[in-house]
């Protein structure tokens, strides 16, 4: 089996971000770090991996970013995977969901995966959407949201939530899956995998290589377009209170309670 | 004349989803402005009425697939890449939840579509439609226009609301739509499990709201007896009901229920976006978190920043004192 992981630089949990009003397009400035979220796809692959029910032969990271993206490889090497593929460009600047779900899947494609993972969405975009765009691409089944996997007989068995309650679903491989943060805890990675990471085998790609094609990624393969950015609908502030003394937040929020007659 | 294209999800009792309604009322009234038509798209088992039914929210035409299944997306991508691809619909539509984002992205790759989700609001304007998203934790709304047609827009949880238009019935019109081959490889073993007891949270005027920050299973225990002194219930976020704390009848949010109680008091709660769509048109929202910087205070009345472990018996105990 061979486990394409799809992972993404984003700002910094403490970073706050902006969007930047001349190119209405995310601020990238600032520290950066690898999406939470697809820590928990690595840690699902590593999990496979070791469960017994597969033969995992290979996790390979696979991200498209700037040239600083190295570093969220880097993290993703440290915690599981066994190298990475870099898809950078400057045409690939500025694609939306449409444009950027096609190049992932045409970096995709070169690898061949039996099973494609990643995290439920990215800290940044929050969009949701990016596997189910590269399952159509690649032609393959997806689900998205997966909170448990079960390999049983080359087959995956997924639990997820959905409208109605958690749905069971068999999924024949190849596949793309997309996980909630539900389904594991990822590890730590050790000092040694940190420092090994950057020894792992790294490949980068530009469009050319990878057959894709310039009007169909960037902004001008995007299909949507940022009009305008405002700032939200303004929610008069809260009152905050640090608790120093706990007795006497209580009898604060009590006197609040029975201010608005909830008590 | 094109117009707009919604998917209306249903239950295994074949009731409609109340995002799906809302969509489609949505819908309509965009379609008005446009001068065009809304008509929605079912899939499996549903009945002349039910299917003729969605008229009575606007849609004039219902195309009905009813080899396709329910509950799963790519089947569904199939039939509503082929009814926009016939009748040249401009755009597809969704309510929030699940579903509807998988739908939308599967289009998005089918069709070479734009798309825009978490959308709070659409507007009409030059006989083209503009979506407005929140984005970075809400903390900005950015109006996204479609470069061509057709456009993909999945609305966030409750964003649009369902309103009987007084319209009749839809035209039902039966599809053969094929299925892709990779759209048969996922299978449904079993849709719509309740977890945990069946518990009441939505005729509650106080809830108690559990999340992650509780620690553990076992400390519910702590909002259910400040929820039982308040004379409330208690709910719980996605990520407490997915770690097997508390059942899922009581879960807010994107794939739960959604509230508005007189008090929403929420305890050890980060205040995500999938859970604020599901309760921050309560009355009085009040929060207690250790995080100074969690988004909950962004849209609470009143925070309290603090160990809840603390807090909460001694905020039980002056409320049972209070009411006797």
């Amino acid at each position: 089996l061979k486990i394409c992981c799809l992972v993404k630089e984003v700002p910094d949990a403490a970073v706050t971000k902006r969007i930047d009003p001349n190119t209405k397009r995310l601020d990238r400035s600032g520290e950066k770090n690898l999406n939470p979220f697809d820590t928990h796809g690595i840690e699902a692959a590593m999990q496979i991996r070791e469960g017994g029910n597969a033969d995992v032969d290979e996790i390979v990271a696979v991200t498209m970013g700037p040239e600083s993206a190295v570093r969220a490889l880097h993290k993703a090497v440290a915690l599981g995977a066994d190298r990475s593929l870099h898809l950078t460009d400057t045409a690939l600047e500025g694609s939306d969901v449409c444009a950027t779900g096609y190049a992932l899947a045409k970096a995709l494609e070169t690898e061949q995966p039996d099973l494609v993972l990643l995290g439920q969405q990215s800290d940044d975009g929050e969009c949701y959407t990016i596997g189910a765009v590269v399952a159509d691409h690649l032609k393959m089944p997806s689900l998205t949201q997966v909170i448990k996997i079960d390999v049983e007989d080359g087959r995956l068995i997924c639990e997820r939530q959905a409208e109605y309650g958690y749905d069971t679903v068999e999924v024949e491989l190849p596949a793309v899956i997309s996980v909630g943060d539900a389904i594991n805890e990822p590890r730590y990675p050790s000092l040694k995998a940190i420092m090994g990471a950057k020894k792992k085998p790294l490949d980068t790609k530009a469009i050319g290589d990878l057959g894709i094609e310039a009007s169909q990624v960037g902004e001008q393969g995007s299909k949507t377009q940022v009009l305008e950015i405002n700032p939200p609908p303004q929610k008069e502030a809260g009152e905050i209170i640090e608790d120093e003394d706990t007795n006497e937040t209580v009898e604060k929020v009590v006197a609040w309670l029975e201010e608005r007659k909830l008590l | 004349m094109a117009g707009i294209l919604v998917y209306a999800l249903h239950d295994d009792e074949g009731n409609f989803n109340k995002n799906s309604l809302g969509a489609i009322s949505e819908a309509a009234k965009l379609a008005g402005e446009l001068g065009s038509e809304a008509a929605a798209v079912v899939v499996g088992d549903v009945s002349d009425d039910a299917a003729a039914s969605l008229g009575s929210y606007g849609a004039k035409r219902v195309f009905r697939a009813k080899s396709a299944p329910e509950g799963l997306a790519q089947p569904i991508v199939d039939v509503m890449a082929k009814v926009i691809g016939d009748e040249g619909f401009d755009y597809a539509l969704f309510g929030g939840g699940l579903l509807g984002f998988e739908i939308g992205a599967g289009l998005t790759a089918r069709l070479n579509a734009g798309v825009t989700m978490e959308v709070t609001a659409v507007k009409a304007a030059d006989g083209k439609l503009v979506a407005e998203r929140p984005v970075l934790q809400d903390s900005a709304v950015v109006d996204v226009g479609y470069v061509d047609q057709p456009g993909i827009i999945i609305g966030r949880l409750n964003a649009f609301d369902a309103q009987e238009s007084g319209d009749g019935s839809a035209d039902v019109v039966d599809v053969d739509a094929e299925l892709s081959e990779w759209s048969t490889k996922a299978k449904m073993r079993q849709r719509g499990e309740q977890r945990g007891e069946d518990v009441n949270i939505e005729d509650a005027d106080i809830l108690v709201g559990g999340g992650r920050g509780l620690g553990e299973a076992g400390n519910f225990k702590l909002a259910e007896e400040l929820a039982e002194s308040l004379g409330g219930a208690v709910a719980a976020t996605r990520a407490v009901v997915d770690a097997g704390w508390y059942p899922y009848a009581a879960q807010i949010g994107q794939t739960g229920k959604t509230v508005a109680p007189k008090l929403y008091l929420a305890a050890g709660i980060s205040g995500a976006i999938q859970h604020k769509v599901g309760m921050q048109n309560s009355e009085n929202i009040l929060a207690i978190n250790k995080d100074p910087n969690a988004p909950i205070f962004e849209f609470a009345d009143l925070g309290i920043v603090g160990d809840l472990h603390k807090i909460l018996p001694k905020l039980t105990e002056a409320v049972k004192a209070r009411r006797g």
